[in-house]
């Protein structure tokens, strides 16, 4: 584990990315160093500062607390709607390689419709029925995120299904719930992990902006991307909200990249170098 | 397979594709939560069991739900997307009123960042091996991860602090001011052109490597074709079949970040008349904007599919 670490830089960058990030959202209430609801009219649109590490907002809130804060709700929701895509369209994706036939077709087709909807307004649309709140941005997210995950694990399901080992099982009886989740599943351990964590990067950018847009996670709870919009209104008085904010939301979704990218090299050998 | 066979084939799946979208967007309304019609006259009159019968009516609720589809896919092919629950007037004016906005903010970032990619995505594969890999790698997983709104709001503080005379938020319509027009989508166009950039440049790069190391070359090379004729003419056809693919998906992301980049520079655009609509809960109005864009990129994504086929060598006509 260290050795690969020390042979891959950029997935043990990633990797510190990514655990500190979250380890920053986990340990929010003790991260954080104030209140980050707290309000104080003394020292709104503070600059960077000894008391306010990255300054305040409008309302005299710490930036610094309400971006550990807005972390928390971040990888909350991306967490969520991966989750979401991944049991969704990875059980379809299975189910469609491992049947074929007329399952396959309707379950692919199906999925070809919803990935014609461009991301941002499939998620639109969710909202719009199921009203704008975190869960729902969380439910939003992850049928935008269904059909890549469906995709994603067809094909190697495809070819592990004709494999020796799957043919055998069949052979000495083995049942079709036991074949999936004993033989199939553990051979897309990393692609599935890969996937993942680029899906999370992706993810957190497209929370970010259903927040941005106020249709996301809705005030005061802390939200990187309610905290950009904020910021916007007097980002010629004091940027300081809406830079830290975009900058938290970037490292994050940059962390994630990094490790998905770097964890296919590691886990896929044949690939190493191809990106 | 023909040409021919391959189009049609291709036509069929479109046509496929569109009815599911189509009636994916008409469910919409059904599958809100609750009554559906309250909810979105609650949002700010006096309901009176009058108002919601004749809303019922107007959208035709009260109608088989088989009726119901085929009485609104009809009008939305006649171009009837149905009216305003506010104003009352057609959704497809207030569409198409906004449309041109949106529309300036896609196609200009997605031009110039497929024309700047294919340069740089040869010139990150040029400089191919050890150190370069890395900096070209984590340049481009920046590029992709970061945001185009955040990337604006930069922007505009530096504009401001650089230049504050510069007009930078607004719109003016290109037909009555060219000038300020392109004036005031040049920090847009940076913003959204940023990620697509560094997307489609390391496909290219990927797809360059990929082809280099492919027997054609290597039999082109050992036949005496020169080298610059092996890397246009040969690797890089081969290498814009990923990339052209990746332009029409780009497409669809790029007008994501579009309708969030509005919000940022004030701009008019389609992104902020759904951001109105879920909050004024106007739904014929999301229905017909989700309808319409959907369908515009189904149909761009066919397109781009025929011209994949007139670049790969390995369909004839």
């Amino acid at each position: 584990m260290l050795a690969t670490l020390r042979r891959q830089p950029l997935l043990a960058i990633g990797l510190a990315l990514v655990v500190g990030q979250v380890g920053l959202a986990v340990f929010a209430p003790i991260a954080a160093t104030h209140d980050p609801l707290a309000q104080s009219i003394l020292v709104r649109y503070q600059s960077p500062g000894a008391e306010h590490w990255l300054g305040t907002d409008k309302f005299g809130r710490d930036n610094f607390s309400r971006i550990v804060y807005g972390y928390r709700a971040s990888l909350a929701i991306a967490a969520a709607a991966v989750t979401i895509a991944l049991t969704l369209g990875g059980t379809l994706g299975i189910v469609a390689a491992y049947y074929r036939g007329w399952t396959e077709r309707i379950i692919m087709r199906c999925m070809d419709i919803l990935f014609a909807f461009p991301i941002m307004l499939l998620a639109i649309g969710v909202i719009a029925v199921l009203g704008p709140q975190a869960w729902t941005t969380a439910v939003a997210i992850g049928v935008v995120y269904t059909p890549i995950f469906a995709r994603l694990l067809r094909g190697p399901t495809l070819v592990i299904a004709e494999s020796e080992y799957v043919l055998g099982a069949k052979a000495v009886g083995a049942g079709d719930r036991r074949i999936i989740l004993r033989h199939i599943l553990p051979n897309l351990t990393s692609v599935i992990l890969v996937q993942a964590s680029l899906s999370l990067s992706t993810a957190i950018l497209v929370e970010a902006s259903l927040s941005f847009l106020g249709i996301g996670t809705q005030p005061p709870t802390p939200s990187l991307g309610l905290m950009l919009a904020d910021g916007r209104e007097y980002v010629f008085l004091s940027p300081w909200t809406s830079i830290y904010a975009g900058f938290a939301i970037l490292l994050m979704s940059f962390g994630f990249n990094l490790l998905g990218d770097a964890l296919r090299d590691t886990l896929d050998p044949r690939l190493r170098g191809a990106s | 397979m023909g040409l021919g066979r391959l189009i049609a084939n291709r036509a069929v799946d479109l046509l496929f594709v569109l009815f599911g979208v189509s009636i994916i967007v008409f469910l919409m309304i059904r599958l809100i939560p609750g009554d559906a019609v309250a909810i979105m006259l609650g949002a700010n009159t006096q309901v009176t069991p009058e108002a919601l019968a004749a809303l019922r009516e107007r959208i035709g609720l009260d109608k088989p739900i088989v009726e119901q589809y085929l009485l609104w896919a009809g009008a939305a092919l006649t171009g009837d997307l149905g009216r305003s629950i506010w104003t009352g007037a057609p959704v497809s004016e207030e569409i198409m009123a906004r449309l041109g906005v949106t529309a300036e903010l896609v196609i200009i970032p997605l031009t110039l960042a497929a024309a700047l990619a294919v340069p740089a995505g040869c010139l990150m594969a040029y400089v191919r091996g050890g150190f370069a890999d890395t900096v070209v790698r984590i340049a481009t997983i920046v590029g992709i991860t970061i945001p185009s709104f955040w990337l604006g709001i930069v922007m505009l503080y530096v504009m401001f602090q650089v230049a504050p005379g510069v007009q930078t938020v607004g719109w003016v319509p290109f037909t009555t001011d060219p000038i300020g027009n392109l004036q005031r989508l040049l920090l847009p166009t940076i913003a959204l052109a940023l990620p697509i950039l560094a997307s489609l440049s390391r496909i290219v790069r990927t797809a360059m490597l990929d082809a280099l190391g492919q027997d054609y070359i290597r039999t082109a090379r050992a036949k005496g074709v020169s080298e610059r004729a092996v890397v246009f003419k040969h690797a890089l056809r081969n290498a814009l079949i990923p990339f052209v693919t990746t332009v029409g998906i780009m497409a669809g992301y790029l007008f994501g970040g579009a309708i969030v980049v509005e919000q940022v520079f004030a701009l008019p655009g389609l992104g902020r008349l759904v951001v109105g609509a879920i909050n004024e809960r106007n739904y014929p109005l999301i229905q017909a904007a989700i309808l319409l864009v959907t369908s515009a990129f189904v149909v761009v994504n066919f397109l781009v599919d025929l011209l994949y086929y007139a670049i790969d060598p390995r369909v004839k006509a």
